[in-house]
């Protein structure tokens, strides 16, 4: 499904990426841990089309096609879906509002036909279960006054909606309480299926515990270190990140 | 400057074709305005209340009279701009009143509302004691020029505790028949103490025609009473638009303002405020929404001359083509005007390379114990905001749509009335986007 040959990627004259290779299949979940600095959300942020960064060399191929000559909604209407690590706040358009447009976007991509807010609303009751949301939600602005866990779960809410075939969580586990963890993994887990795949990209293992990888990769000064099963979480969660690093540095 | 010379020939020529009418007292104002309005002549740049806004494109022209003929205009063709039919509305078409096209009668006979001429008639020294009480011309050379000529205006008066329920609309509608003229219109509202009203003064130009709105509205806002009013100026883009608002505040009065501009090619928007009594609050809020060649200036003067008095303002603007907009807040603390409460926040989006904006907050405060603070912030689309909805997949165009949106509804939640909010909430996002708003 993904396929990152040496990624290279830089913010201004800072590489953050020093080439990054990676093949990801449908159906699996590949967690991408590191300490602060590493560049394991630039890969997130740049798999998604962010605009600060720059790719200076390497090459991301989706389900066959040239991810990177790709705008990023045309990313998003092929499938690929970022939760953001700092989901933004919009004012005065409700959560109902951006949602439908989002979803309409994908359905024309699709060559399908729009829904109208009546329609729409029977979609939204079976996807607000997924992450345990009021309806209530729906009328409110997007994420405008939502705490730290309501806009986590808000993102997961947009990946019910928009069932990505390659979704990429950022840090999605970062200010969230036991609860709201437990909701959000639960949501996640409840998307999976084996046509998708899913790239967890977290700090702590803890996440790990709820939405269990198949592949574990450990980055550090902007290369994957190390690669393993889930026990690699674990190794981590006991030795720390430090092992990994000094014959990087060396 | 020579501009002013055109103007007292029509002016003369005014006041001997029933320019003069009414009572005695009414020429003698005229006579003077005109006077004081031929002394100052038009404001230039080196005024500093015009320091960003030039009037030379309507000072080099001469606006003439309207010329009154009977309007083909049905109610039909007004029907986008009425916002809301259960309001209470008095309809202008080019300066005069359409009365089969208003509808004020279902006004408790208590209120009393009426055009300026009828209420000359019924209650002249009612009239004579208000008019012009406020709006001084000694300094303002368009007060003074609509006070030279201005014609049918409306006359609101609210007596002590009567609360007008419902909304009451002033639709000035100018069309092609007044390519050319200027047109004065005047408002006199006088709410009595411990009344109520809101007032939605609204301006739409149909039709080409180049023309001047100059008006004048007087409000006088009783002890413990309250006055909503709202300003949505929509005239067309070959229009020059200048209003003038003073409003005098008693005890615990509150005045609650927006003015919307989105029309005329080149607008100058005064809401001057004095808060008089103690406690009294006003909120002046705003929306400017510009494009083209476009030009809007908004002055607001907020004097606190009693003590405990708040006043909170926020003006946001959007700013498009070549477009420039100007915000300049004055406020003013008396030194007996202790407890003072004062924010003024005003914020410009700029979507194009070549629009500008000028902002220019001016605190003068001479008491001690208050509290005045004021921000300005001039920006673009946030790049990562964009970047959000571009990763739900909505495209770039539409993406900026809903964030420009969103950025004008911060301001636009404060109106109250919510057929009006609904209609500018509205008139907004479709002038951004082909997207409809449900």
């Amino acid at each position: 499904m993904l396929i990152i040959k040496d990624l290279h990627a830089s913010a201004g004259d800072k590489e953050i990426l020093k080439g990054i290779s990676l093949t990801i299949n449908a159906g699996e979940v590949h967690a991408i841990m590191g300490p602060n600095g590493s560049g394991k959300s630039t890969l997130a942020q740049v798999i998604a089309g962010h605009p600060g960064y720059e790719v200076t060399s390497g090459s991301i191929e989706y389900e066959g096609q040239d991810l990177l000559e790709m705008e990023a909604e045309e990313r998003a209407q092929a499938g690929v879906f970022l939760a953001f690590q700092y989901p933004v706040e919009i004012p005065g358009v409700t959560n109902a509002y951006f949602l439908r447009a989002a979803y309409n976007e994908l359905r024309k991509a699709r060559g399908e036909d729009e829904l109208d807010p009546i329609e729409f609303l029977d979609v939204m009751e079976e996807k607000l279960k997924v992450v345990e949301m009021d309806a209530s939600m729906m009328q409110r602005s997007v994420n405008a006054g939502f705490s730290g866990g309501e806009k986590k779960r808000n993102e997961i809410l947009q990946m019910a909606v928009l069932e990505p075939k390659l979704a990429v969580l950022d840090e999605t586990d970062s200010g969230l309480d036991i609860d709201a963890l437990r909701i959000v993994a639960g949501g996640v887990n409840q998307l999976k299926k084996p046509s998708n795949a899913t790239i967890v990209v977290t700090h702590y293992q803890r996440l790990l515990n709820y939405i269990v990888p198949d592949y574990v990769h450990v980055l550090a000064h902007g290369r994957i270190v190390r690669s393993g099963g889930k026990e690699l979480a674990l190794e981590l969660e006991a030795k720390g990140y430090d092992w990994l690093l000094e014959p990087v540095g060396a | 400057m020579t501009s002013v010379a055109p103007y007292s020939d029509q002016f003369a020529a005014y006041a001997a074709n029933g320019g003069g009418e009414g009572p005695a007292w009414l020429p003698a104002l005229r006579q003077q305005a005109f006077e004081r309005f031929t002394a100052l002549g038009f404001p230039t740049t080196r005024d500093e209340d015009w320091h960003f806004t030039s009037v030379t494109p309507i000072a080099e022209r001469t606006f003439k009279a309207v010329k009154p003929a009977p309007t083909a205009l049905t109610l039909s063709d007004l029907k986008p701009w009425l916002v809301d039919e259960a309001w209470h509305r008095l309809v202008f078409v080019n300066g005069r009143l359409e009365p089969a096209l208003s509808n004020f009668a279902e006004l408790s006979a208590e209120v009393h509302v009426s055009t300026l001429s009828d209420a000359l008639r019924e209650q002249p020294e009612w009239v004579q004691k208000h008019l012009g009480a406020l709006a001084a011309f000694d300094r303002a050379a368009f007060t003074a020029l609509n006070t030279a000529f201005m014609q049918d205006g409306v006359v609101v008066r609210v007596p002590k505790g009567e609360t007008v329920e419902v909304p009451l609309h002033i639709l000035n509608v100018v069309d092609a028949q007044a390519n050319g003229a200027a047109i004065h219109p005047r408002l006199l509202v006088v709410a009595e103490a411990l009344s109520q009203v809101v007032l939605v003064e609204s301006y739409v130009g149909l039709g080409k025609a180049s023309y001047l709105v100059n008006g004048v509205a007087e409000i006088s806002v009783g002890s413990g009473a309250r006055v909503d009013h709202y300003k949505v100026q929509r005239d067309n883009l070959e229009a020059f638009h200048v209003g003038t608002v003073q409003v005098t505040q008693g005890r615990d009065a509150i005045y609650h303002s927006f003015s919307y501009a989105a029309g005329a090619e080149l607008s100058r928007t005064n809401i001057y405020t004095k808060l008089a009594g103690t406690g009294s609050e006003a909120r002046l809020n705003g929306l400017y929404v510009l494009d083209g060649n476009q030009h809007a200036d908004h002055q607001t003067f907020v004097e606190h001359l009693a003590e405990s008095c708040a006043s909170r303002e926020l003006y946001k603007g959007i700013l498009d083509g070549q477009s420039h907009g100007v915000f300049n807040g004055k406020v003013y603390v008396d030194p007996i005007a202790q407890k003072t409460d004062g924010k003024q926040t005003n914020k410009a989006l700029l979507l194009s390379e070549k629009a500008r904006v000028d902002t220019k907050p001016q605190l003068e405060i001479f008491a001690d114990d208050v509290k005045c603070t004021h921000g300005a912030t001039i920006g673009r689309l946030d790049d990562i905001a964009l970047f959000y909805l571009k990763s739900r997949g909505i495209g770039a165009e539409n993406a900026r749509a809903l964030l420009t949106y969103a950025f004008a509804a911060e301001v636009l939640e404060t109106i109250e009335i919510d057929s009006l909010r609904l209609e500018l909430e509205r008139a907004v996002f479709e002038r951004f986007t082909h997207l409809r708003l449900e």
